[in-house]
């Protein structure tokens, strides 16, 4: 494969405009699929299922066999809708999209087309430096998705060249819904970044309500990108092309900026774009053209007369709003608040995908701030050294349990560490860390004042500066002192003590 | 020729409840008769070697007490378009040649829980499309009237295999006609019921929004037997209706001995002039009309000014929808196969398959469909259909405004000949010219014999039109004009067709 052409990003910026579109299909998680009673494998009950064993009859188009909706997919496209800002239709249709293809049964895709579920919404989405950006939603719909094709005998594992092909309908009548952006102007340079968030917010949204197993390696959410490019000063918009294929955040992210590079280029050499789809692959990085799409693209969509009109009770649509979760957006700005972190504390939390942790370790009892201490240092730093995720490493409730200790006066700083590293290494909650290595603050005055006598008489020069006035003198007595108890106690009841003994 | 198979389903179904005759009876003298005519008729396109075993069963469970409903242990042909697991299902098409199913239509299922003996399936035109029968991939069903003849179509087979007494139910399709149609040139019963009313489920789709499954039998009480078994509410059809419905074989009995037609408003359609209609068509029509004037009915001229656009719209709609329900059939999971000589791609294969698998009118209605539903041309015919359909739906309302029930003749024609028309597509598609509204607007119709048309004396059939829903009624007024002429002809219509001892070809 020919690798293309890039120009410089920023020289691109300067002579082009990119516009942005998205279509994001999210699998639905519902026990059975869209139109058939068969396991979904798409739940993660069902996930990685041996092939074609999660079929019924609809899902292979046997002669005879008719889809009946799955009313939970709907409710759930009914919620996602409302979640991204949309209005909910007051009657939907399916409708045939048809095409011969191996992997689809009917050689049909029941869809939507022009009466979508859900239709006119907007998602606020946020970067990385805490800027919203709102991306304008035409229209969510359900479908069904296509069984996976497998190519064998070929060297690059594409229909070309290959021997034969195998077909799993395992896949095949997956409930979709379909996300599709309307066109994103003013992007500018922030086209690759604006991508990437957007399918983050897409993820949020989809997690928080419970309708999906959210996971792109899973294919759960597939992103294709459209991408166009004008001229400076042009009005008509460029030809785009759709990249498929992009199953990760990071890849959706430099797929958009390749097709900038890649396209300016082109037109900056006096070429056209063609309008087509392409391949994201991975491992270099760079797209290939797929077929050619035109918008002539020819698929005979009707109504599909399987099936009646979705038309969901206006009381269903309400009680499914009054049920949603707060929107990501929406809930980062409330404990912000809340909170009283300031713009880059708060960020820093966001960007380091610890939002729960920090609210449910200041749920389980802890202060904002000492919440946001204990895992923006000690946990994230061990986090890192193991190269593990924070989240995994130790529960909101014990983060506040430790905290609690130290609050207490139980545990100093220096222990509360200590019993931090005893709790990530499975030695059970910080209370019984504390008792089982026996880490606890000596509070017992007369196990100190045991200890500091000692250290004044080894030291009998000190007590004399002390009473002279040296106050700071005391340091080399405290020091002594919390070797003698092992770091186990509080250096400024210690500190006390030595003045109180002094002046004696 | 056995007694047993001259019998109605209603007259077994009461011998059979008392004693008098098995179900290894009936059934075996069913058998007997395909066995002994069926090489001429050509009605079926299988014949179950599972019936007996069935017929045992039945026998043994209502040896040991159970309780059945009235038709259990009767024989029922089944059209081969719906699917069963214990016998193939074509759909009188080489590209499903012995396509075994993995379920049972619901028509059927119900069927078999009624007590019925699955005796075989019957012969169609492929996919349904067509009026003759003679469209099947397995060559043509002859018309027990006159084997020169074509017995109707699509389904041909269901009402030959009734005519010529080798079953005395049988199930059928009615896309724009292919119960009444063929019930009207072989002087037997069809019913197409109300849209919705009985389920779809494992009825191979030809044109999902016109498909109806319904009863072929020789009287209309027997038809309301077999309704009451086969419809109502199926959840693996979401086009089925949800509804509570009454009795069919109830309204019959009320219609055949009732004062019916007392008062009953009918009306006839002033677009659609007997001048239409083959002579004898029309007149044996008129005849219907001014029996049932005699018993007290009103005739009420009304206007359908929309139906003339019904077969121009439903060629656009049934095309339309069947290119779309025909793709499955692509040799990938099931059926035909074939592959091309050399190195083909998978696209070379769907595609040499559906060549060699489809005939001719499938085809063209494949291509005709594709055509329709293709950018740039969906809202010149798909979308003018639909509106020509919405129009006729309020012709429909508007006239039951007037009238309680709609009268026509069946169709233009009595039975023609093997051959006539089929180089004719164009008036091979105008047979369904009367049939076809009710299938556009979802309303229910009947067709019982009216008669004999003089000049060939062949069969003609009398249509009756009622609001969607209102089967019921249409049992009703069908056994009361059938119960007046049997009355004035002394005898059921079929009883003046030619014996057939076998063996004539």
């Amino acid at each position: 494969m020919a690798t293309a052409k890039l120009m410089d990003y920023d020289k691109a910026l300067e002579l082009f405009e990119p516009v942005l579109g998205f279509e994001v299909h999210v699998e639905l998680n519902t026990r059975t699929k869209m139109f058939s009673d068969a396991p979904n494998p798409a739940n993660e009950e069902f996930h990685g299922a041996e092939p074609n064993t999660l079929i019924a009859a609809v899902d292979l188009g046997l002669p005879g066999s008719l889809p009946v909706v799955n009313a939970t997919a709907v409710r759930s496209s009914i919620s996602l809708g409302l979640a991204l800002g949309c209005s909910i239709a007051e009657s939907s249709r399916f409708a045939r999209k048809n095409y011969f293809y191996p992997d689809l049964g009917k050689n049909y895709q029941i869809s939507q087309y022009d009466e979508p579920i859900a239709y006119e919404g907007s998602v606020e989405v946020e970067l990385e430096d805490g800027t919203l950006v709102t991306i304008p939603i035409e229209r969510a719909h359900m479908e069904e998705d296509a069984g996976k094709l497998t190519h064998m005998g070929g060297a690059t594992g594409r229909i070309q060249g290959a021997e034969y092909s195998l077909v799993d309908y395992n896949r095949a009548g997956v409930p979709l819904v379909e996300i599709v952006t309307k066109p994103i102007f003013g992007a500018e340079h922030r086209a690759p970044e604006i991508a990437k968030a957007y399918v983050a917010a897409i993820r949020d949204i989809v997690r928080g309500l419970g309708i999906s197993e959210a996971r792109l390696e899973r294919g759960n959410l597939r992103c294709d990108a459209n991408v166009s490019l004008r001229p400076r000063g042009q009005e008509k918009l460029g030809t785009r092309t759709e990249t498929k294929n992009v199953n990760s955040m990071r890849s959706v992210e430099r797929a958009v900026r390749y097709e900038i590079q890649r396209q300016a280029q082109i037109l900056a050499d006096g070429g056209s774009i063609t309008q087509e789809t392409r391949h994201w692959h991975e491992d270099t990085g760079t797209t290939s053209p797929g077929r050619p799409k035109s918008d002539a693209d020819d698929y005979r969509y009707f109504p599909e007369p399987d099936l009646l009109p979705v038309q969901p009770a206006r009381e269903l649509v309400e009680e499914l709003r009054a049920a949603l979760p707060e929107q990501p957006v929406a809930r980062r700005r409330r404990l912000k608040a809340d909170w009283g972190f300031a713009d880059i504390e708060f960020q820093g939390v966001v960007n380091a995908g610890l939002l729960d942790e920090v609210e449910a370790t200041i749920a389980a009892g802890a202060t904002p701030a000492t919440a946001r201490k204990w895992w923006m240092s000690e946990i994230s730093r061990i986090a890192n050294a193991q190269e593990r995720d924070a989240a995994e490493l130790i529960t909101p409730a014990d983060v506040a349990a430790l905290q609690g200790l130290v609050d207490a006066g139980t545990l100093t700083d220096k222990l509360a560490r200590q019993v931090l590293e005893g709790v990530i290494a499975g030695e059970g909650t910080p209370q019984q860390v504390v008792d089982a290595r026996g880490l606890a603050v000596v509070s017992d005055d007369g196990a100190l004042i045991a200890a500091i006598d000692e250290a004044l008489a080894a030291q009998p020069d000190v007590l004399a500066k002390i009473k002279d006035g040296k106050v700071q003198a005391a340091g080399a007595v405290i020091g002594a002192v919390m070797k003698a108890m092992k770091g186990q106690a509080d250096a400024a009841r210690v500190r006390e003590l030595i003045l109180e003994r002094a002046a004696q | 020729m056995s007694d047993i198979i001259r019998l109605t389903a209603a007259e077994l179904g009461e011998k059979l409840a008392a004693g008098e005759i098995s179900s290894v009876e009936a059934t075996q003298a069913h058998l007997d008769r395909i066995a002994a005519v069926d090489g001429d008729v050509h009605a079926f396109l299988h014949v179950n070697e599972h019936a007996l075993d069935a017929a045992r069963e039945i026998d043994a469970r209502r040896a040991a007490g159970e309780q059945f409903g009235p038709i259990a242990g009767v024989p029922l042909a089944i059209k081969d378009v719906l699917v069963t697991t214990d016998q193939p299902s074509t759909s009188g098409s080489k590209i499903l040649e012995g396509y075994m199913s993995p379920f049972d239509a619901t028509v059927v299922a119900r069927s078999r829980a009624a007590g019925l003996i699955a005796l075989g399936k019957t012969n169609m035109d492929e996919f349904a499309m067509g009026s003759s029968t003679e469209h099947s991939a397995y060559g043509p069903t002859r018309n027990p009237w006159d084997f020169d003849r074509i017995p109707g179509g699509s389904g041909g087979g269901s009402a030959a295999a009734v005519a010529a007494f080798e079953a005395p139910l049988a199930l059928g399709s009615d896309t724009g006609g292919s119960i009444r149609q063929p019930a009207h040139v072989t002087g037997t019963v069809g019913i197409k019921p109300t849209y919705g009313g009985v389920s779809r489920y494992g009825a191979i789709a030809l044109a999902s929004s016109l498909d109806q499954v319904g009863p072929v039998t020789r009287t209309v009480l027997d038809a309301g037997l077999l309704h009451d078994v086969i419809g109502g509410h199926d959840p693996k059809d979401s086009t089925s209706l949800d509804e509570q419905w009454p009795s069919f074989a109830a309204a019959a009995r009320e219609g055949a001995s009732g004062q019916v037609l007392k008062g009953l408003k009918v009306g006839v359609i002033k677009e659609l002039p007997d001048s239409g209609f083959q002579t004898g068509v029309a007149a044996s029509f008129r005849e219907s009309l001014a029996l049932m004037e005699a018993q007290g009915a009103e005739i009420v001229e009304i206007s359908a000014p929309h139906f003339e656009y019904g077969v121009a719209a439903y060629y656009l709609i049934l095309p339309a929808e069947a290119s779309s329900n025909l793709a499955k059939f692509d040799s990938v999971r099931f059926g035909l196969r074939v592959t091309p000589d050399g190195t083909p791609t998978v696209e070379d294969v769907m595609s040499a398959t559906r060549e060699a698998g489809f005939g001719p009118e499938v085809k063209r209605r494949i291509i005709l469909g594709t055509y329709a539903l293709s950018a740039g041309y969906y809202d010149a015919y798909y979308g003018s259909a639909q509106k020509v359909r919405t129009l006729i739906q309020r012709d429909f309302d508007a006239a039951f405004a007037q009238v309680d029930v709609i009268a026509t003749p069946s169709a233009p024609t009595t039975a023609f000949k093997i051959g006539e028309k089929i180089d004719d597509p164009l008036q091979m598609y105008l047979n369904d010219l009367t049939t076809i509204p009710a299938n556009l607007a979802g309303v229910p119709g009947i067709s019982i014999p009216s008669g004999l048309a003089a000049e060939d004396g062949l069969p003609v059939g009398i249509q009756f039109l009622a609001p969607a829903r209102e089967d019921a009624r249409l049992y009703r007024v069908g056994a009361a004009l059938e119960a007046a002429l049997v009355d004035s002809w002394g005898a059921p219509l079929l009883d003046r067709a030619p014996v057939l001892e076998g063996g004539n070809r």
